[in-house]
């Protein structure tokens, strides 16, 4: 049943978001990565998995919460389409971080998808990054972080709303960074949040 | 269910030759093109091939396109139609800027109005398909955005999204309505009016034709003979030269195929020369006018809005503009 329901999902969402990708100073690769972009819609995470080349889709991960997703059946069976991680947000111990949930998840095999501004944000400004990516960047080194920049895909689904206008995105894909050696939370996250801003511009 | 997929016959002979001979200019500018291109040490402004190439690539794709839904029946004219709206469309509502208040208004406009259209024209409801968009649609979207409760810059909003249906949906849709018209011929012998043997794919390729060869020659004009720019603050290159000479040499060139092929529109030959004209300053009006749009959004060209975007409202504004005026006047003259 997946087989067919996926493809074709990933194609409607492709089609209706009138998505072009854009590989900056980036290729499609099957290393471990964390992609982290700016939240403006439902789609987000939906267009930017379904871009990706097909042997990449089932080794890259969406991040999300559970209590929203799993909500629903609409949203559980979305949820599963995309092997999302779900963080179970009441769950969250000192020594069962979400973090710590993602590293044991992707193991040596898997990429994710992250939004570290932690919500959607419906006035599409960039907003402050979360620590978790500075944690992540620190606890798995190897991993590659990649900025990615979404445009225009808030006008075709705004939060709040559940039908798409088809009008046409674009989807930026930068150069990875890497937490640096001695570089401090606040820094980093700067870098980070900025490395995205910049992807708006090229 | 086949028949609305394949009509055999719809086209003629004097059709198939002016889509041989289209065909043929094409595939010389596209080969003179590629020549150009590879030239080590070109005389000729590289920026301008690559205008050319571009131009002469993205014509000869929708012509092969056009060609291919004319063989194959109305319908599937009506839905290639659609499906060139439908994207020119959310190129134009792209560029313009909408509020967070204007999504549900959008919704209906992309997925109601636009679908409706075309299966009013395919349906051949001239009656309906002439007013839904300029009556109900326009009276539809100021009052949903009313009722959204978001007054700011109201009126430009609702203006922006009623221009934008009113260009790429209402008027390209009367292109393919060509189709449906049953025509008469003006016999010079007898002054009467006779039915038309011809068939109407033919005029329907005619009128691209003419407007293809009317953005060529404007082309032409403006670089030989261009000096009085018409508003360089909307687009720089275009002349009154380049007007009156696209105008006049048009005119020629619908002649010369009407007489070459004397069933390939209804139109007698100065007919088909004054019709050429019509189309040819519709289009320049056409270009001027979303030149204007793009000049005020400060963008060069719908290609570019989005990068990575082939930009059709830039190949299909000139239609736009002329399709309606073509239709209503062909109709008011050579229909009963």
């Amino acid at each position: 049943m997946k087989q067919i329901t996926v493809p074709f999902l990933a194609n409607l969402a492709k089609i209706l978001s009138g998505a072009t990708v854009r590989w900056v100073d980036c290729e499609p690769d099957i290393c471990q990565r964390v992609y982290f972009a700016n939240h403006t819609s439902h789609l987000d995470a939906l267009v930017l998995w379904a871009s990706l080349p097909k042997h990449l889709r089932n080794l890259t991960r969406p991040v999300a919460a559970a209590d929203y997703w799993q909500a629903g059946l609409v949203r559980r069976y979305m949820a599963s389409v995309f092997n999302a991680l779900l963080i179970d947000r009441t769950k969250i111990k000192v020594h069962n971080s979400p973090i710590d949930m993602m590293i044991r998840e992707i193991g040596n095999e898997y990429s994710l998808i992250v939004f570290p501004e932690g919500g959607r944000n419906p006035s599409g400004e960039l907003r402050d990054f979360k620590s978790g990516l500075y944690y992540l960047g620190k606890k798995r080194p190897d991993l590659e972080l990649v900025p990615v920049y979404f445009d225009n895909l808030n006008r075709v689904m705004p939060k709040g709303e559940f039908l798409p206008v088809p009008l046409l995105s674009c989807i930026s894909i930068g150069t990875p960074i890497w937490l640096e050696p001695g570089e401090g939370k606040n820094e980093f996250l700067t870098r980070a949040r900025q490395a995205v801003l910049n992807l708006k511009e090229m | 269910m086949l028949d609305t997929l394949f009509e055999f016959n719809s086209l003629d002979w004097a059709t198939i030759i002016l889509i041989l001979i289209v065909f043929l200019v094409l595939g010389v500018l596209f080969t003179v093109g590629q020549i150009l291109r590879r030239q080590p040490e070109s005389t000729f402004d590289k920026a301008i091939i690559r205008t050319f190439n571009r131009r002469v690539g993205a014509w000869l794709t929708i012509c092969v396109m056009l060609v291919v839904a004319l063989c194959m029946s109305k319908v599937v004219t009506v839905v290639f139609f659609g499906i060139l709206s439908f994207w020119a469309l959310r190129e134009f509502i792209t560029m313009t800027p909408t509020r967070r208040a204007d999504h549900r208004t959008l919704f209906w406009v992309f997925f109601l109005f636009t679908p409706l259209q075309y299966v009013l024209v395919g349906l051949d409801q001239y009656n309906f398909y002439t007013i839904v968009i300029p009556v109900y649609a326009s009276l539809f979207i100021p009052a949903r955005i009313a009722f959204t409760g978001d007054h700011k810059r109201f009126l430009e909003r609702t203006a922006k999204i009623q221009f934008g249906l009113l260009i790429c949906v209402y008027a390209l849709s009367h292109a393919p309505a060509l189709l449906y018209l049953d025509l008469q011929t003006y016999d010079d012998a007898t002054r009467t009016h006779v039915p038309w043997v011809g068939k109407p794919t033919g005029l329907l390729f005619f009128f691209i034709v003419m407007v293809q060869v009317s953005d060529t020659l404007h082309f032409v004009w403006d670089r030989l003979f261009g000096r009085y720019v018409i508003a360089a603050a909307i687009n720089p290159t275009k002349t009154w030269e380049g007007l009156i000479g696209t105008a006049c040499s048009t005119a020629v060139v619908g002649m010369l195929i009407q007489l070459l092929l004397p069933n390939v529109t209804p139109f007698t030959w100065y007919g088909a020369g004054f019709m050429a004209i019509l189309i040819s300053v519709m289009a320049s009006s056409g270009s001027m006018t979303m030149s204007a749009i793009k000049r005020d959004r400060g963008i060069k060209d719908y290609g570019t809005l989005v990068t990575g975007h082939a930009g059709v409202l830039d190949r299909i504004d000139s239609v736009c503009f002329a399709a309606p005026i073509f239709f209503h006047v062909t109709r008011f003259f050579l229909t009963v």
